[in-house]
């Protein structure tokens, strides 16, 4: 152990990458049961076990940095940021959507852990699964402000006033991180390949209620469709899971009052329509 | 090369956890609540016709067959209504200002309407 | 464990390479603020942005405090300007910080027409926050996940733009450069494993920083400086790479960020004995934190952040700090602002707190340290992004304009990705216009090369000895030993030494992964292999420097700053041996070279 210039205690392989300890003396474990896949050689997946360190503030990406840098470096998974909000490291742990980056080993140990990649999305490889499909439902409901070109604001002008009553609306909407734990937890999003899933449409409502924004009716055509919040049940575990309180079966729930009353005014007043 | 593995979803997947399990009772709870409705116009419609019948009607529901259907309905009414009145904050949503109203007002707000009702009804009957 | 190496296919076809007319490397803030920029000067171009991770798992995202812009009628542009320049220690080019300055509204107002969720004050015009080092109120937020908020607008406004073409999960290897132009990029497509060549007529590099460099850093796994080292294997010299900021509030162990707006909102630095150290080093008096005038602008906690990570340090020698499992650390107290203001104004501090650090900052303490937060220098290019490499351009933490100087003030690099995002697009745009076709042949023979080079020396090499971890952990203990937050020429040299052998060592890696589908052990390599580079240009333009100026602090030549031989910019440059070290003025306009003053 040496001591250097900034004072933190440094030395190869222990304090200076806490994430690396690899000498350490006496060592509790913890057993993780990982998926495994390879398209290269591979037909079917299968399960590998491995032993990791225990230590008292570590998350299960830790865990899995110190397979990939010491036992196995073909394990494969993203992540980034490790503080939950980069959406990258989204897996089922012991059969739970989770940010791995925010699953402590303290909450499992000593039982044994099994991690997986995403339910409902095809595997990539390992702990990595194909997200275009989850892409291309974000972009198909229009995640962007629409304003009728006669009522854009010269940025001369300054900005749209938005009181914070009108920010309070969609706010919450907003804090999504893209991780899809929701995709994985709803059991639509697995049955259903085409639906459109709760953090899209929770986006969508995110810029629905936006004041600034005037593109509801555009929105709706998608929003409204079958594939999108007609398909849900309601069964909420979207939002039980979401890191971030988006609460997406609100918003899919809300979407489908507001369209319920815009169905019954385009009948009752069908000159009501522009 | 790219070969996405595709997992398969088995046909218990409703049993895989409590959240699912309980989706799974919610939704079959309207089937019982529905056979419920169908009972109650039968009665209102066959046991209205005379005394006599309103009569046999409310003997034969004596039977162990129709109380242990009436326990289940009443159950399966109650885990309906519960759920209902729970989900009704996520679909109601009243702002003040920048506060939303808490959930436990709005769906607070429906078991009260809801016990009203009840004691309405039954001082009716 | 299975041996499985993989074929890689036989060579790159004209037929092959992907052509557009800009390609953009990096898509966080600064890229995608680009790649919006051309399409809409010119719809007419393609645009292709090429990312190693998808666009919303960018650094930016965990940007929290906020983004400088004068925008209120108390403020003016004259003082941000003033507030940038002499934070900066008088490093930065004062025309570049006046454009910046100047044009900074403008982008941040375009943003919020975007749909940013600025949070507002009660009549609905955007609020604005103290930060440190400014004297007046102008860091506009969006509560305390302000680069979230941007790169999500980003991100899903540049979805509505056809031109534009997303890479997601490519890993740019190599810039492809013919003819004295950089015409595009040799890139790996990771989910197949093979190298593709991207051509185009102008290429802007916005990849970020290199806090990996360090082992306690705030900065993401993605922050290797790959851009970095791509410029200047291309023989692009990076500028002012010896500076780089510590943000005085991270986590210790993890080195997750505290934003700075904990101290803009009234928190206060304590030491072991409960008092505010800061008061001790030229930083002013302290107000009682129940005056309504605290926290004043540019005193105590609102000092700079090279002063402020340089005080710990100083309190730390004193053994006046906390002593932990992951080192020395102060006191971050927001106690006194109650639950309703924290969760209001910094809730995303207090969700981290008790998450990493097991701690409601509400009734306690927030345990905190300097970590490696930012990297002032970057490659070498001039107002509108563009490089001494014609058709090349770098934008954001990876260039260096400079407008940040020899330290950086909280909430101006947000902005600076905005403001030089859009011009260097524009430039771009106005370059790949005005151009020829790029001859495709020698790319296309180059690309090759790399593919080949990437087979033998990582996916095919079965003879290596040498794991990632062990190179990259002594590339970072070497880092932070040598250039951390103090530094003298024994250190330094030190440093120099360890890195130029830990690049031999690297001609032994050896991996466990020899497949290409996926190969994220791979990436990990080439990153690996670029954070050596240019950690070698940070030892190296540290050793050079022989003044304290900034975060550039050596213990051999203390403060004051050497104006008369050091009011230049550090131009590093890669040859045979070690990097060469050039020096370049800084460009002074109106504001002379004065006395840096906090406090009053």
């Amino acid at each position: 152990m040496s001591r250097s210039q900034s004072g933190l205690l440094v030395s190869v392989n222990t304090e200076a990458d806490p994430i690396n300890k690899t000498d350490v003396v006496s060592e509790e474990k913890l057993t993780l049961e990982v998926f495994r896949y390879h398209p290269e050689k591979d037909s079917e997946p299968y399960f590998q076990t491995y032993e990791v360190p225990f230590r008292e503030d570590w998350v299960v990406l830790d865990a899995l940095n110190w397979l990939k840098d010491n036992e196995d470096g073909t394990l494969t998974y993203r992540w980034s940021c490790c503080m939950g909000v980069c959406g990258s490291c989204g897996m089922m742990v012991n059969g739970t959507p989770k940010l791995t980056c925010a699953a402590f080993l303290r909450d499992y140990h000593p039982e044994p852990i099994r991690v997986e990649p995403l339910e409902n999305f095809p595997v990539e490889r390992d702990l990595v699964v194909d997200m275009d499909s989850f892409m291309e439902k974000l972009q198909s409901i229009k995640p962007w402000i629409l304003r009728k070109d006669s009522e854009e604001k010269p940025l001369s002008e300054g900005e749209y006033k938005q009181s914070p009553a009108e920010l309070a609306t969609y706010k919450q909407f907003s804090m999504c991180i893209n991780c899809m734990l929701c995709y994985a937890a709803c059991p639509v999003a697995g049955l259903e390949p085409e639906f459109v899933g709760p953090a899209a449409i929770a986006l969508g409502m995110r810029y629905n209620l936006d004041s600034r924004d005037q593109g509801y009716e555009e929105r709706q055509e998608i929003i409204a469709s079958h594939e999108a919040i007609w398909q849900c049940t309601f069964v909420g575990e979207c939002t039980t899971v979401c890191p971030k309180n988006v609460d997406p079966a609100g918003a899919i729930q809300q979407a489908k009052v507001a369209s319920t009353i815009d169905w019954y005014k385009s009948w009752l007043m069908p000159w009501g329509q522009k | 090369m790219s070969k996405p593995y595709l997992r398969p979803i088995p046909f218990t997947w409703w049993n895989k956890n409590n959240a699912y399990r309980i989706f799974m009772l919610r939704e079959i709870s309207s089937v019982f609540v529905a056979l419920f409705v169908l009972e109650l116009l039968c009665f209102v419609l066959v046991a209205s016709k005379s005394p006599e019948n309103f009569d046999k009607y409310v003997e034969a529901l004596k039977s162990p067959g129709w109380i242990v259907f009436h326990v289940v309905v009443l159950g399966f009414s109650l885990l309906h209504s519960i759920t209902w009145f729970n989900l009704t904050p996520k679909v109601l949503v009243v702002r003040k200002g920048e506060e939303k109203l808490p959930d436990a007002l709005i769906a607070g707000a429906h078991y009260l309407a809801w016990i009203v009702v009840s004691i309405v009804i039954w001082m009716i009957i | 464990m299975v041996l499985l190496i993989s074929k890689i296919s036989e060579g790159t076809h004209l037929a092959d390479l992907l052509r557009h007319d800009v390609l953009i490397i990096g898509g966080g803030g600064a890229g995608l603020r680009a790649a919006i920029a051309i399409a809409e000067i010119n719809p007419k171009l393609s645009v292709a942005v090429v990312s190693k991770v998808y666009p919303m798992r960018s650094h930016t995202v965990a940007a929290e405090g906020g983004a400088a812009a004068v925008i209120k009628p108390n403020d003016s542009l004259e003082d941000h300007i003033y507030d940038t320049i002499s934070g900066a220690d008088w490093l930065a080019d004062q025309d570049a910080v006046e454009l910046f300055v100047n044009e900074a509204p403008r982008e941040m107002i375009q943003l919020e027409h975007w749909g940013c969720p600025w949070s507002r004050d009660p009549d609905g015009s955007v609020a604005v926050r103290p930060f440190g080092g400014m004297k007046i109120e102008r860091t506009w937020f969006a509560t305390d996940k302000t680069g979230f908020h941007m790169l999500h607008t980003l991100f899903q406004t540049s979805l509505k733009y056809e031109p534009i073409k997303r890479y997601d999960e490519w890993f740019a290897s190599k810039l492809l450069v013919d003819d004295g132009r950089c015409q595009g990029v040799a890139a790996i497509e990771l989910r197949t494993g093979q190298v593709q060549g991207i051509v185009a007529k102008a290429v802007i590099i916005c990849t970020g920083g290199a806090g990996r460099l360090w082992p306690f850093t705030t900065n993401a796994a993605v922050k290797t400086g790959d851009g970095m080292a791509l410029a200047y294997r291309a023989g692009v010299p990076l500028k002012d790479m010896e500076f780089v900021q510590y943000h005085p509030t991270g986590l210790p162990g993890t080195g997750i960020l505290i934003t700075e707006a904990s101290r803009g909102e009234g928190g206060i630095l304590v030491n072991k004995n409960g008092y505010r150290y800061l008061q001790d080093y030229d930083l002013g008096k302290p107000l009682d934190i129940s005056d309504p005038a605290h926290p004043k602008k540019r005193t105590m906690e609102l000092g700079p952040r090279d002063k402020l990570s340089q005080c710990f340090i100083k309190e730390q020698q004193q053994g006046r700090t906390f002593e932990g499992p992951y080192g020395h650390y102060v006191h971050l107290d927001v106690r006194h602002l109650g639950q309703k203001k924290i969760d209001k104004k910094i809730p995303f501090v207090r969700e981290l707190a008790k998450n990493y650090a097991g701690i409601d900052p509400v009734y306690e303490p927030i345990p905190v340290r300097p970590v490696l937060h930012y990297v002032m220098g970057g490659i070498h290019t001039d107002m509108d992004g563009a490089t001494p490499l014609p058709g090349l351009y770098a934008v954001g933490e990876c260039a260096c304009v400079n407008i940040n100087g020899a330290n950086r003030l909280g909430s101006n690099s947000l902005t600076e990705l905005l403001v030089f995002g859009a011009r260097a697009g524009k430039a771009a745009a106005n370059f790949a216009s005005d151009h020829p076709d790029v001859k495709q042949s020698t790319l296309a023979a180059q690309t090759n090369d790399e593919q080949k080079r990437i087979a033998s020396q990582f996916i095919n090499k079965t003879d290596g000895k040498e794991r990632i971890v062990t190179l990259r952990t002594e590339m970072t203990t070497a880092m932070e030993e040598g250039v951390g937050i103090y530094r003298d020429e024994v250190g330094i040299q030190a440093t120099c030494d360890k890195l130029a052998e830990l690049r031999e060592r690297f001609n032994t890696i050896t991996l466990d992964d020899h497949s290409l589908s996926f190969n994220t052990e791979l990436t990990a390599a080439l990153e690996l292999e670029n954070m050596l580079e240019v950690a070698e240009t940070v030892a190296h333009s540290a050793l050079r420097r022989k003044e304290s100026r900034g975060a550039h602090q050596r213990t051999d030549y203390p403060p004051p700053r050497d104006d008369e031989n050091y009011l230049k910019h550090s131009l590093v440059c890669k040859t045979d041996d070690a990097p060469r070290v050039d020096y370049l003025d800084v460009t002074i306009t109106k504001w002379p070279p004065g006395e840096r003053k906090y406090g009053s």
